[in-house]
């Protein structure tokens, strides 16, 4: 029987459909990633660590809500890995759980401006609650 | 020629120029915007992951309408057109998913036959390109902006993921200059226009947006650019929010400037 950290990783490679081993650690993703300065653990961190199945300091940090979605990683990856979805499927496990949304509509007024256009409130729930 | 027409929630609201002066320059080109029916929400983002259904049907539904149109199915937000785009690739790609989709939408009050990716899905600069021509739209050009340098932000959405939306080459890009050159501006290339501009971070983190943001236009200002345009609401928004020092605008404000439709839509 499988522990509960295989069967999560197992989940996390099949939801993203990434196969970390293709990974040759180069650094390019983290090198060309928006977000860098934000984030605790970086995109080729995310590649290794679900690799090796250490996944619980990820689902714990801060930086699976740091992922733009800007796709860099993805196409800039010279071995075809594309971290950015498994930053996603990591993000998806953690919000699939009850009561685990990372923003809700509730949290939505305070903080809009005038301008802010429907597409980031969008943009925003979809891709940090459930 | 007809195409169906995706318009997207934030034309309707905070980005009314870019769809209005999206229709009218369209009529002044001789394309027929369809509008789909209840359209709704593309949902802004989109969810890479496999079990992620009901996230996509909305999607899936105007894909649908404009097969069922026989038409092409035509978007103006970078937004919209990355979240169709990559719907309608799992759907011709991924099985499994498909029939996940076609099973729920068998449920709709009058369903349709089963959904695999048959529509073409096009941004509005992919149909200036490839169904107008830009040669036609400089023929079609009353008004050229000779001498004016435009950078063209292109921002991640309108490229990336590369393999699934071929719009351009994601690393260098020319449809936007194309289409400037056509309109008789100079285009100005700077390194930062394929890169984020900080996007829906900025809801909870401004500070993190506007880095991101200000790295965008300082670079087009150090290159000499007097002007961006863009294709989306929320890159205009962080440029704009975060006091760009170059002015950004929608490319189909441009565009009507450029057709001579602009004050006529103004006026209406």
């Amino acid at each position: 029987m499988q522990n509960k950290k295989e069967r999560q990783k197992e989940q996390i490679l099949r939801m993203s459909g990434v196969n970390p081993r293709k990974c040759m650690r180069c650094g390019k993703c983290s090198g060309t990633c928006p977000s860098y300065d934000e984030m605790e653990y970086h995109p080729h961190q995310f590649v290794y660590m679900v690799e090796n199945g250490d996944l619980e300091a990820l689902m714990k940090s801060d930086s699976i809500y740091k992922c733009l979605s800007c796709f860099a990683c993805v196409d800039r990856c010279p071995r075809g890995v594309e971290p950015a979805k498994l930053v996603e499927a990591m993000r998806l496990m953690v919000i699939r759980e009850k009561g685990a949304n990372h923003l809700t509509p509730g949290d939505i007024p305070a903080l809009l401006d005038e301008e802010m256009p429907q597409q980031a409130i969008m943009s925003a729930l979809r891709k940090y609650s459930k | 020629m007809k195409v169906s027409y995706f318009p997207g929630c934030t034309l309707r609201t905070k980005a009314k120029q870019l769809d209005r002066y999206a229709r009218k320059c369209a009529e002044a080109l001789g394309i027929e915007l369809c509008e789909v029916q209840d359209w709704q929400c593309c949902g802004g983002a989109f969810i890479s992951a496999r079990d992620e259904v009901a996230s996509k049907l909305a999607s899936v539904r105007a894909l649908i309408a404009a097969r069922d149109a026989q038409q092409p199915l035509c978007t103006v937000c970078s937004a919209c057109h990355n979240v169709i785009k990559q719907t309608n690739h799992a759907m011709q790609t991924d099985g499994e998913f498909a029939a996940k989709v076609n099973a729920y939408m068998a449920q709709d009050k009058q369903p349709s036959a089963p959904y695999c990716g048959e529509t073409q899905v096009y941004h509005y600069l992919e149909l200036l390109r490839d169904a107008v021509g830009f040669d036609q739209l400089k023929a079609a050009v009353k008004h050229p902006l000779t001498g004016r340098k435009i950078a063209a932000y292109y921002g991640c959405m309108l490229l990336r993921p590369g393999k699934v939306l071929q719009f351009d080459d994601v690393e260098n890009p020319q449809i936007m200059e194309d289409f400037l050159r056509a309109l008789g501006a100079e285009p100005v290339v700077f390194p930062q226009r394929n890169e984020c501009c900080g996007g829906y971070v900025a809801l909870e983190d401004a500070a993190s947006a506007k880095k991101k943001s200000n790295a965008v236009s300082a670079s087009a200002a150090s290159h000499g650019a007097e002007l961006m345009v863009t294709a989306c609401p929320l890159c205009k928004y962080n440029l704009v929010k975060n006091g760009s020092e170059v002015p950004a605008i929608y490319f189909t404000e441009l565009l009507a400037e450029a057709l001579g439709v602009k004050e006529e839509e103004d006026a209406e």
